[in-house]
């Protein structure tokens, strides 16, 4: 039996007895292993069907000038063929390099670049800031705790129209800069104060989930360590420094990774807070569908292709970024 | 103390308490011992956290009660005029059921075929070893992090294909294909805790390998599975992009698109999209708030048990 269940260490335990002939072994090999597949299959076939098959398509896609002039559609009892054509590495080429290649593709990138490291660095900084308050014995804790976590339990797609109450231009935010004598953005028209507020909205929404984790991750640190080190006579930095940063790294590890990728592919906070009316505001995903679907003709094949070159950039960084943390001896969590 | 004498500490004179208290380099202060000024700091950050966490929810709620649409221009007028009269509104006169229904089966189709695709991987990667089994954990973390622009085009091609665009299935099937990676990961997580030797156990009492699943592993797992449920529910739930590309006629708007609805080039209801916001808003986070802890212990045993 321990054949079959490896206490997920991938290492069979003591020893597995005499060797048994070839016939025997494949009969083992698929008896030890068809329910496996056959356990995997809803997944696989989920996988298969969703994901697979429309990234390959999509590969596809990218390489024919596709867009809803051409491709297949019924329009009431017609039905239209497709006639796109294939021009191979056209998109990627005319995105990268192409005419005004800055403004369509660069000047996003480095927007989304900034965005990303923007919102990580503040969802961390607050909640860890956040998670070491609660983690002290405090007066009323769990209260604070409830309410802190209060913009993750409702909706994004709810919280982002509260926030677009009190963006707008004689909202609440600015009606209270205009008491206090101070300059009144137009938070949902000028491009600067569109990103400006785009990160204020995504670290409001963000933050809890760091919060949280980041306190589970507090509160499994042996509180003995604490001691020692005030033994050793620590202060209160070194304590954070030597003990606690250290204690926290494999939760932080696997937190940032999901928060770059998380924060990365994050829709709907642009697309709700401006619809389509801040081109420079708009992140790689978003600009993305709003090639694919906001504009007439929509632009399927481009749309496609940037999706595939945001895939590349999420692949090769949680690669550099696993490669960093195994020569750091870190183990990330997932 | 070991390693190195005080000087206060001479052979001729006895050695009390306070020599040695005398002897210590300096104070340190412990965690416990926290002067009164910290813990006021402390209390003060977080009860202004505590207010910036709750203004942008407790404004939309004020402003749901004001029945004007302009409302939120002059919100010091909303005072004297308080009314419930957007909120029957909205349940009237507006597709707000239509919409609830079209959440929920959404939702509730994409729980039960994620949560049951995703169980038996997550036990079968949780408990065996078998050729390929590093490409599937790889492929469902790679899934994790498609950005939806990768995806969005190919599917609506194929949606448009077979005829299910503006259909709940062919949205239950998109989000089942970013909620089950996800899922599998959850519950391999939650798997790993539940002791081998049930298995093993049950393995020696004569049940097969899906019975063991199916009677002694899936009724342990319960705690497992609903933070599962409750995560695909909230991720089709609160899904903006597909719902708004892939359902085209307004009976069938989820409440992420319904929402947006309210808000056209032409006319701006804020005062009912207030309302709807908050009536949405009431269930689903009285539903995260019953259930969040064991979600976030999910989370991280999921992320900390590779």
């Amino acid at each position: 039996m321990t054949v079959a269940i490896d206490r997920a260490t991938g290492k069979r335990r003591g020893d597995r007895g005499p060797r048994p002939g070839l016939g025997q072994r494949l009969r083992r090999g698929y008896q030890k292993h068809w329910y496996a597949y056959a356990m995997i299959a809803p997944v696989a076939i989920v996988l298969g069907v969703l994901v697979l098959y429309p990234l390959v398509y999509g590969l596809y896609l990218t390489l024919t000038d596709a867009n809803s002039l051409n491709t297949a559609r019924t329009i009431g009892v017609n039905h239209i063929d497709a006639t796109y054509k294939f021009i191979g590495l056209d998109n990627y080429a005319d995105i990268l390099w192409g005419d005004t290649a800055y403004d369509r593709f660069w000047s996003h990138f480095i927007w989304t670049i900034v965005w990303t490291a923007a919102c990580v660095a503040l969802h961390y900084g607050i909640g860890l800031g956040l998670a070491l308050l609660l983690n002290q014995k405090l007066r009323g804790r769990t209260f604070y705790r409830l309410i802190l976590i209060l913009p993750w339990a409702v909706p994004t797609f709810v919280t982002v129209f509260g926030w677009r109450f009190m963006l707008a231009d004689s909202g609440i935010i600015n009606n209270f800069l205009g008491t206090l004598h101070l300059p009144q953005p137009s938070w949902l028209e000028d491009t600067f104060w569109q990103r400006f507020a785009a990160i204020m909205v995504n670290t409001w929404c963000g933050v809890p989930f760091m919060m949280v984790s980041l306190l589970g991750g507090l509160q499994s640190i042996d509180s003995s360590l604490y001691e020692a080190a005030e033994m050793d006579g620590a202060n209160a930095w070194q304590r954070f420094r030597y003990v606690t940063l250290p204690g926290l790294r494999s939760v932080s590890s696997t937190v940032v990774l999901l928060g770059v990728i998380w924060t990365f592919n994050q829709f709907a906070i642009i697309f709700l807070l401006f619809g389509n009316t801040a081109p420079d505001a708009q992140i790689l995903v978003t600009w993305a569908y709003y090639l694919g679907f906001g504009q007439q003709p929509r632009d399927f094949a481009q749309s496609a292709a940037y999706g595939i070159l945001l895939l590349a950039i999420l692949i090769v960084f949680t690669s550099f970024y696993r490669r960093w943390l195994n020569r750091n001896d870190q183990q990330l969590a997932i | 103390m070991s390693t190195s004498t005080p000087s206060e500490i001479k052979a001729d004179r006895p050695v009390t308490p306070q020599v040695l208290e005398a002897s210590r380099p300096r104070k340190v202060r412990g965690r416990e011992e926290r002067g009164r000024a910290a813990a006021l700091a402390s209390h003060g950050i977080l009860i202004v956290a505590s207010l910036i966490a709750l203004f942008p929810i407790a404004w939309l709620v004020y402003l749901s009660l004001g029945p004007d649409k302009d409302d939120y221009l002059h919100p010091g007028g909303i005072w004297d005029k308080m009314t419930l009269d957007n909120y029957s509104f909205v349940l009237q006169h507006t597709n707000f059921f239509d919409w609830l229904k079209s959440s929920l089966i959404v939702s509730l189709g994409t729980t039960v075929i994620g949560v049951f695709a995703a169980a038996t991987t997550g036990y079968a990667v949780s408990r065996m070893r078998f050729p390929g089994y590093k490409k599937l954990m790889w492929v469902l973390l790679v899934t994790q992090m498609f950005p939806i622009a990768v995806l969005i085009v190919p599917m609506y091609q194929i949606l448009v294909d077979l005829q299910l665009v503006d259909s709940y299935l062919g949205l239950v099937l998109v989000y089942c294909a970013t909620a089950v990676p996800y899922s599998a990961w959850l519950l391999k997580g939650y798997f790993d805790t539940i002791p081998f030797e049930i298995d093993e156990a049950g393995r020696v009492d004569g049940l097969t390998p899906f019975g063991t699943f199916f009677r002694l592993i899936l009724p342990l797992a319960k705690p497992g599975l609903a933070v599962a449920a409750f995560y695909n529910f909230i991720t089709a739930f609160g899904e903006v992009a597909f719902a708004s590309t892939f359902m085209l006629s307004d009976d069938k708007y989820t409440f992420a698109v319904g929402l947006q609805s309210f808000v056209s080039e032409h006319d701006a209801q804020r005062n009912l999209m207030a309302a709807t916001a908050v009536l949405i808003a009431i269930p689903v986070s009285a539903f995260f708030y019953l259930v969040q802890k064991n979600l976030v212990t999910g989370l991280t045993a999921g992320g900390t048990k590779g």
